[in-house]
């Protein structure tokens, strides 16, 4: 039997590394229909339980199904915010749909691609509930405008609660804003989900750093619960020589200036290097980001990781959307120096190859260095993507108590910190993990708070 | 939107602009500095705080024009996209002044570094502080605020390079005069002028606060597009700064990294002329 899943129509790679389009171009009404209709439609379904906020997935397919979207929208709405952004990043081949059954013989349900349909079409047709709530009189402060941040204020917002989010940037979204860029996650949906919450009644204060401007202790002062999503934006360096040289930078950087700043367009005020050839060193998901980013700008791009393809922490679909776009991959590979010239410019890199070794503790195999193949590669840009951690910078004045990794610590199971009405969630308490475990924080945050207000 | 009071030309090449700012300004100590977008479009740039007025929520900004951004934000004359603020650590005499009563101290200022230099100065006299200041610039027409650093300053000596006003020479020629009334020093102004600073002081064994003015992005912490050496080790301005020990500063790779987007920014600059003089018209 012919079942294979139905693929979505993409940007060609010769045509899309010229643009920053999305690349995925969607589903239109009959392959969505189509897709639906593979699903079985389980009586005791294993993808909700891949799924972190456990969307009830195959009612939203069924929904599909007959052609009722508004009533499929409203079924992913109970459970997630942030449907647009979610069918598009949510890394759905290791969470629900490597539960789908259908999986287990030949292609798991599109889940994520259903999803985004819904939501792409429920943005269209403004299917946005438009119910009246209920104000409650019960304020609460939110500190981070991210994926966590958003969730929360969302489902409180919903609740009947007076909401206001405290943002730094110029812009809400946090890493959705600044760090995914635009082919993978459009900002304009972006800005759809922040005015939805917008109309909800959320009051949305941007340039605020939360720590400087206003402490987590006044706002304690000043609202009923504060929840603090502030991410983990901080970027890694590897310590190497060289690291300091004009051409060196942080994936953060990379990202910000492309995604939050649009240098990538000539009209932009803020400047990027239209270099000739740029390592990017790492394998996750921001690596990928800023290869793929940095490939659109016509820069020869390579990918150093010190792990092989098997180990890549990205995304499957990413890497492949990374290879097809011509990204070259050097892996088994790591720096050691960056060399410069006399006006510290990046000229190259030494750089060694890597043995893997036994798994260790973490399930992650160990590399070392093969100290014989030390050899040097010419470049003229050096992007550092090795993840990242929180800066205590929100935390000013307020005695949280960190765990030992420098990340804020919650009861057990909870999202209450050690200060009284304090929540937390997301990058911040966990380091650098995805948007849809910042939104399962946030969403579990707002139901505390909800019942510790009550 | 921030509401923009006055934005004026005070020198050939440098600006005040008053802005309605109440939260930014709230808690503001001296030593911090402000990001500014001048329209949704817009560079952030980072600019010291220079003055403020907490009853009334307003913000004192002095900038000097040095690139399109900077170009671009004296044409703000109603309206600013963006204040965000106060970023940064203050300066650590102005956050505990009581742990200085007894020291001597003298600010060294250059050029448009007295905007952040003024503050500090006049915060500490508020504290019972009274410090010294030496200020210079290449001429006359660039010492900018004079009748306000005036009036909080202990003592003032200017020096300027054509001799056009106060001492001809540099303020290290006037502070290696006077090293020996000090205890404590805080330059803040061009690189250049704060490296040799640094390296007169540290040979009198004078310790020395400088702020780093690096390229930014977020100033939140995220970029690092700020990293300064310090000591070795590299540290984001923008959390870890802006003041650090200046004795303990990779200087030449601070005037180094200056020059990242040197090209860029070039190219940027003339086009801004070209959109603005249209505009204009």
């Amino acid at each position: 039997m012919n079942d294979e899943k139905v693929r979505g129509r993409v940007q060609a790679p010769e045509e899309r590394i010229t643009n920053f389009k999305e690349v995925e171009l969607g589903y239109n009404d009959e392959e969505a229909l189509k897709e639906a209709n593979r699903c079985l439609q389980c009586p005791n379904p294993r993808c909700v339980k891949g799924c972190p906020v456990n969307i009830a997935i195959p009612e939203f397919i069924k929904g599909i199904k007959e052609g009722d979207l508004k009533r499929a929208y409203e079924v992913i709405t109970r459970s997630s915010s942030l449907p647009a952004v979610c069918g598009r990043v949510c890394p759905q081949e290791k969470q629900c749909e490597a539960m789908c059954v259908k999986g287990i013989k030949g292609d798991a349900i599109s889940i994520g691609s259903l999803e985004r349909y819904v939501a792409d079409q429920a943005i269209l047709n403004n299917y946005a509930s438009t119910t009246n709530v209920h104000k409650n009189g019960k304020r609460v402060a939110v500190v981070g405008s991210g994926p966590a941040g958003l969730t929360c204020a969302g489902d409180l917002a919903k609740n009947g609660y007076d909401v206001t989010i405290y943002e730094v940037l110029h812009k809400a979204g946090g890493v959705l804003t600044y760090g995914i860029p635009e082919f993978r996650l459009p900002k304009s949906i972006v800005q759809k989900e922040v005015d939805s919450l917008k109309k909800l009644g959320v009051e949305i204060k941007t340039d605020v750093p939360v720590g400087n401007a206003i402490t987590i202790p006044e706002l304690q002062d000043e609202y009923d619960a504060v929840f603090v999503g502030s991410g983990a934006g901080l970027p890694k360096f590897m310590g190497i020589p060289g690291e300091d040289a004009n051409g060196v930078f942080s994936a953060n950087e990379i990202l910000t200036r492309i995604n939050l700043m649009g240098a990538y367009q000539d009209s932009s005020k803020t400047p990027i290097k239209r270099v000739k050839k740029a390592y990017i060193i790492g394998g996750g998901n921001v690596a990928m980001d800023a290869v793929r980013s940095l490939k659109r700008l016509g820069i020869e791009t390579h990918l150093m990781y010190r792990r092989s393809e098997e180990e890549l922490p990205a995304r499957k679909m990413e890497v492949g959307h990374a290879k097809e776009e011509g990204i070259i991959f050097d892996l088994l590979t790591n720096p050691v120096r960056i060399l410069t010239n006399e006006n510290n410019d990046v000229v190259g890199m030494e750089v060694v190859n890597m043995i893997l070794g036994e798994p260790g503790e973490d399930g992650r195999r160990s590399v070392t260095q093969d100290d014989n193949s030390l050899h040097t590669v010419d470049c003229d840009m050096v992007v550092m993507a090795l993840g990242t951690s929180p800066n205590h910078e929100a935390l000013k004045e307020s005695n949280m108590v960190l765990t030992e990794r420098g990340l804020i610590k919650t009861e057990e199971e909870k999202t209450k910190t050690s200060l009284d009405n304090v929540y937390a969630g997301g990058d911040a308490v966990t380091g650098a993990a995805t948007v849809i475990l910042a939104m399962e924080a946030g969403k579990k945050a707002a139901k505390e708070i909800m019942e510790s207000l009550s | 939107m921030y509401k923009v009071l006055y934005n004026k030309r005070i020198s050939s090449n440098s600006f005040e602009m008053a802005v309605v700012a109440p939260l930014v300004i709230k808690r503001a100590i001296p030593g911090q500095f402000v990001i500014v977008m001048a329209r949704e479009d817009s560079e952030r740039i980072p600019l010291t705080i220079y003055d403020y007025d907490k009853e009334q929520g307003i913000l004192y900004l002095i900038y000097q024009v040095v690139g399109a951004s900077t170009e671009e934000l004296t044409y703000a004359k109603d309206e600013i996209f963006a204040v965000a603020g106060p970023l940064g650590n203050p300066n650590e005499i102005c956050l505990h002044p009581e742990e200085y009563k007894d020291k001597r101290i003298v600010y060294v200022a250059g050029g448009v570094g007295i905007a952040p230099v003024y503050p500090q100065v006049k915060y500490l006299k508020e504290h019972g502080i009274n410090v010294d200041v030496i200020y210079g610039s290449r001429s006359e027409d660039l010492l900018l605020i004079r009748d306000k650093i005036e009036q909080v300053a202990n003592k003032i000596t200017y020096a300027t390079d054509d001799g056009s006003y106060g001492i001809k020479g540099f303020v290290t020629n006037v502070l290696e005069e006077h090293i020996h009334d000090y205890d404590l020093c805080v330059t803040i102004g061009p690189v250049i002028m704060m490296k040799n600073v640094c390296e007169l002081t540290k040979k009198y064994n004078v310790r020395t606060i400088v702020s780093m003015n690096p390229l930014m992005v977020d100033g939140s912490g995220m970029c690092g597009a700020c990293r300064c050496e310090v000591d070795g080790k590299p540290k984001f301005a923008c959390i870890h700064g802006p003041e650090f020990d200046g004795h303990k500063i990779n200087f030449d790779l601070a005037l180094k990294r200056m020059n990242v987007y040197k090209e860029e920014e070039k190219v940027k600059w003339q086009e801004m002329k070209e959109r603005l003089s249209k505009e204009v018209i």
